[in-house]
């Protein structure tokens, strides 16, 4: 099973793990999910687009983080995942 | 003209986001030292999409990773972009400033870049200090900093406070920035708790001719601010100067004292610091 992990939790960060599947799964933990659930929902469906990625199971563990960096931690973790 | 340069490391979104709160003149993003060799892919991304998401109103120096490694080179792939100022390059000596110089160019022309992206080389290492005259003169440098710790590292020397260690190393770059007309900047005092220290050590490198200081820690900005910038009594005097200069031709007497053309051009130097820092 190939997995990538990127990021942390610290305050204004994320953690978010890729893992390869057969289906899309997206899950989100958020002290804000109530009021950016769905923001951070759209920046990895977003993402996953651009990087044509249609299959994959994603966990963000979302410590208060702004898009640019839910976006670069998950392109982290699918780079890592893919060089696992 | 820098009076203080912060390290933010390039992997910590919360302290990244907040860099001009801090109030430094310019922000040096880490990516070498501050970032562990296991994150440098994720410092590099962060960073990527933190420039490009961001406007800044102070210099954006980058701190790559030596470019002889190839964390260095995906370094400069990765974050060269309108957003960047100036690139920092560790252990810096001629060839790979000129190297670094080559790069940048090719880059800046790839992306369409139309500024020229500065270097500011780290002196770091023996060699490197006998160097520096020929580093100041090479394409793009606009200063140098000192890097004491390695440096002591590799000249086997303790580091202290009073940094008698590194006279030699100050003086000299001191001179060579100020023949080259480029910035002196000193190395970060690492003690972050001792305010009167980090003065102290402002203030010596300033009495030898730096320029301006590297920081490591946000509180340390506004002394190294106060200390490098020209003082209030000394903006008055500059003005008062310049305008009795205009009165006169030549050599002058103002309060008993003799003012001539140094003098005169040292005010306006002084005026040139205080209007670009808003002093005046």
């Amino acid at each position: 099973m190939k997995i990538g992990i990127a990021g942390s939790l610290e305050s204004s960060d994320c953690l978010v793990r890729a893992e390869e599947s057969d289906k899309l799964e997206i899950q989100i933990e958020s002290s804000v999910f109530e009021f950016f659930g769905n923001q951070i929902r759209k920046v990895v469906l977003d993402t996953l687009e651009d990087q044509g990625i249609k299959t994959i199971k994603i966990h963000v563990n979302d410590k208060g983080a702004l898009d640019y960096t839910i976006r670069s931690r998950l392109l982290t973790a699918i780079e890592r995942m893919k060089r696992s | 003209m820098r009076r203080s340069l912060l390290f933010i490391p390039a992997n910590r979104p919360g302290m990244m986001q907040n860099a001009e709160v801090f109030e430094a003149d310019g922000i040096i993003f880490d990516l070498e030292d501050s970032v562990a060799l296991n994150e440098k892919d994720a410092a590099r991304t962060l960073l990527k999409h933190f420039l490009a998401t961001f406007k800044f109103d102070f210099e954006v120096v980058i701190r790559i990773n030596p470019i002889d490694h190839v964390n260095g080179l995906l370094d400069l792939e990765t974050i060269i972009s309108p957003a960047v100022d100036a690139i920092m390059l560790p252990k810096a000596d001629p060839a790979m400033v000129r190297k670094l110089g080559e790069l940048l160019e090719g880059f800046e022309r790839a992306r369409g870049i139309r500024k020229t992206i500065k270097i500011i080389p780290l002196i770091e290492l023996a060699k490197s200090v006998l160097q520096m005259e020929e580093i100041a003169g090479l394409p793009r440098v606009d200063g140098m900093m000192l890097g004491a710790e390695d440096l002591s590292s590799d000249m086997e020397m303790e580091r202290t406070k009073t940094g008698n260690e590194i006279f030699y190393p100050r003086a000299r770059l001191a001179y060579i920035a100020r023949a080259f007309g480029i910035d002196a900047i000193d190395t970060p005092f690492t003690d972050v708790l001792d305010e009167d220290g980090l003065c102290a050590d402002a203030r010596r490198a300033k009495g030898l001719g730096l320029t301006g200081k590297a920081a490591i820690h946000p509180n340390q900005i506004r002394y190294i601010n106060e200390i490098f910038s020209p003082s209030k009594a000394q903006i008055e005097w500059a003005l008062k100067v310049i305008a009795a200069a205009k009165e006169h031709s030549g050599a002058f007497s103002l309060d008993g004292k003799m003012i001539d053309t140094p003098i005169i051009a040292r005010c306006e130097k002084i005026l040139e610091k205080g209007r670009k820092w808003k002093l005046l």
